[in-house]
């Protein structure tokens, strides 16, 4: 249990890191705090896992320091800092048990065989290996083993972290929910602070009460999955939360309105946006509207997602993603607004607060 | 019904054909020696078991199976730790990788004939290089017959030691880092590692290592043939090689073979043990 500050830390793998390009983590400045379920997400090679081994000591970061309830751990082993890690694919040691695994992290810490006896039970039974407790790990399944690498992760009793690296990765569907939905349990009855990394924005939402977005070695926005939703601070949240993503047209100002081609989309106020920096306006497609007014508009195609139908337009040269409630059609000549609720503007991809200063 | 097409027995013909001519024709030629006495103008008597029944009871041929058994058993304790040991502090990265695999490979180039005349000459206590070091702690091994073994040990070990050691080291490179990741966050110690990790991932290799160096120590008989030429015989195979009835070469080469046959089957068996574990579907009782 405790709270983790990342200072300052940049990562790079190459020796003599000149430009941004060459830092797999730029620079990161967060704190995870004590007793939170957080989500790390973002496309592969954005810096997750990086991030995630300075954590646990397994990398050590080019600058900046980690701290663990504001002690200084940077320099630390990966043994002393008492924090558990689960990898993307299974680890298991093939010669022991899968109770004798289970059991191993707390062996080597030289935890009480009564109290190892009754931690790997409680542990079998969260991770829905009891049945098999008694097995070689060597002939099981791949899920099997990941289950078993999961619950090496949580045995320990008083880990000030864990942090799960695409955990569920080689695990069937219907366990996926199973399983996340013990680790929401355990994280409940144990307030350990967690972290997980993960591509799948489906299952940051589930997981997690914080979801930190990443995009190319920077954290771009973290907030509660509803605030990642109605105000995407980067158009690359935007895009990347939702589905399908948020729309976004280049657009230039003209006082309180947006221009997209010769069209004007009005705005709340007259931001103020420095005249030299790209300007983008992002529209989820929840909050595209279609009807008889706005801008007019061509139908491609239209997608029925199950519970809902996303229809595919072209306005003014620009792609257009529209949201059909149920029971909506596509009205015959098509005229695009937006609600005012769901525009954003963007400059240079950060979102511009339309009240006036720029969101940081 | 489906129709019966005994053509098919064509499609198989090339494969006998092969092993016809490349084992079975030649063992059962052997096999045909061992049970008839040659004579004078190539007149054969049927004998039965007589040659077997020789072999069995000659004491020079229990002496020699016992010196191989001892010989190989010597070979695999010294190699195979040494070898995985070498394994273990091979570099896994850089430069030195090429460099180290190069050196390594090198004696495994050597003809056994050159290696046997290196050593022989290498040992020779009035100008090998080895021997004249050793002669004053009276090692001599041309009359001396453990400085003789003590020879051949060091030779095969100088010869074949690489070959455990990189075949040890391709297991150890295919483990993925994510296990020392693991081991490191779940606080083993480095004999653990070894014991957990890095043993039960090469044990693949090492069985196919220790049955290469068994089959090939077993059957040793280039090295001492060029170490202590015209000597007593020492091995099956030198002992075979003396022997000049035909029917008794035979039998002899057969019973070596069974033997070898056997025993490779026996490591097999016992290294493989747990892989084969019969698994249910897990999950659901």
């Amino acid at each position: 249990m405790a709270r983790i500050d990342l200072d300052n830390v940049r990562h790079a793998y190459g020796p003599n890191p000149q430009s941004d390009a060459d830092y797999a983590l730029r620079r990161v400045n967060h704190t995870f705090e004590d007793g939170g379920a957080y989500a790390l997400l973002g496309p592969s090679g954005c810096g997750k896992t990086s991030m995630l081994n300075i954590i646990s000591g397994l990398v050590s970061p080019s600058e900046g320091r980690v701290l663990v309830n504001g002690e200084d751990v940077t320099g630390l082993p990966t043994e002393k800092r008492n924090i558990a890690q689960v990898f993307q694919f299974p680890v298991v040691y093939d010669s022991m048990t899968v109770r004798e695994n289970l059991a191993f992290p707390l062996r080597n810490r030289r935890v009480k065989s009564v109290e190892i006896r009754e931690r790997v039970n409680q542990v079998l039974e969260i991770v829905g290996l009891t049945a098999l407790a008694d097995r070689r790990a060597r002939g099981l399944t791949a899920d099997e083993k990941q289950k078993i690498s999961l619950g090496r992760g949580l045995v320990r009793p008083d880990v000030s972290a864990i942090l799960f690296d695409e955990p569920l990765t080689v695990v069937d569907p219907q366990m996926k929910w199973q399983l996340r939905a013990s680790l929401r349990e355990v994280h409940r009855r144990s307030r350990a602070t967690m972290i997980y990394v993960t591509h799948d924005q489906t299952e940051a939402l589930t997981f997690a009460d914080k979801v930190v977005v990443m995009h190319a070695g920077e954290i771009v926005q973290v907030g509660t999955p509803a605030e990642l939703f109605a105000r995407p601070k980067h158009t690359f949240v935007g895009y990347f939360i939702g589905s399908p993503g948020m729309n976004v047209f280049p657009v230039a100002l003209d006082g309180a309105s947006a221009r997209i081609g010769s069209h004007a989309v009005p705005l709340s106020a007259a931001p103020q946006a420095s005249a030299t920096s790209k300007l983008e306006l992002g529209v989820r497609p929840e909050f595209v509207k279609l009807g008889a007014a706005g801008i007019p508009a061509q139908v491609s195609r239209v997608e029925d997602a199950g519970r809902y139908r996303v229809a595919h337009l072209s306005m003014a040269g620009q792609a257009v993603a529209a949201m059909l409630r149920e029971g909506e059609d596509v009205p015959a000549d098509p005229h695009v607004s937006f609600d005012p609720v769901g525009v954003h503007l963007y400059a240079d991809s950060w979102r511009v607060d339309v009240a006036g200063k720029a969101a940081q | 019904m489906k129709p019966v097409n005994q053509r098919a027995w064509f499609l198989v013909a090339p494969v006998l054909l092969l092993v016809a001519f490349t084992a079975i024709i030649p063992l059962m030629t052997v096999v045909n020696y061992s049970v008839q006495y040659v004579g004078m103008n190539t007149q054969f008597h049927w004998v039965g078991g007589l040659w077997f029944r020789e072999v069995l009871a000659s004491e020079k041929f229990w002496n020699a199976l016992w010196r191989n058994l001892v010989f190989s058993g010597i070979i695999l304790t010294i190699q195979i730790p040494l070898g995985v040991l070498i394994a273990l502090n091979m570099p896994r990265k850089g430069w030195g990788v090429p460099v180290c695999l190069v050196i390594m490979a090198l004696p495994l180039l050597i003809p056994w004939y050159v290696v046997g005349m290196i050593w022989q000459m290498f040992g020779r206590v009035d100008i090998g290089l080895f021997g004249v070091m050793l002669r004053d702690f009276g090692y001599n091994y041309e009359n001396d017959p453990i400085d003789a073994w003590f020879t051949l040990v060091l030779m095969d070990t100088w010869h074949w030691t690489s070959l455990v050691a990189l075949l040890a080291y391709a297991g150890l490179v295919s483990i993925p880092d994510a296990y020392y990741q693991a081991a490191r966050i779940d606080g083993a110690s480095r004999w653990q590692v070894f014991r957990h990790i890095q043993l039960p991932k090469m044990a693949r290799v090492l069985t196919i290592a220790v049955l290469l160096r068994f089959m090939d120590s077993f059957m040793i008989f280039t090295e001492p043939f060029a170490v202590i030429a015209g000597g007593d015989p020492v091995f099956l195979s030198t002992e075979l090689k003396q022997t000049v009835e035909l029917g008794q070469k035979a039998a002899m080469s057969l019973i070596y073979f069974l033997i070898i046959l056997l025993m490779s089957w026996v490591f097999y068996t016992v290294m493989t043990r747990d892989d084969g574990e019969p698994r249910t579907q897990g999950g659901v009782p």
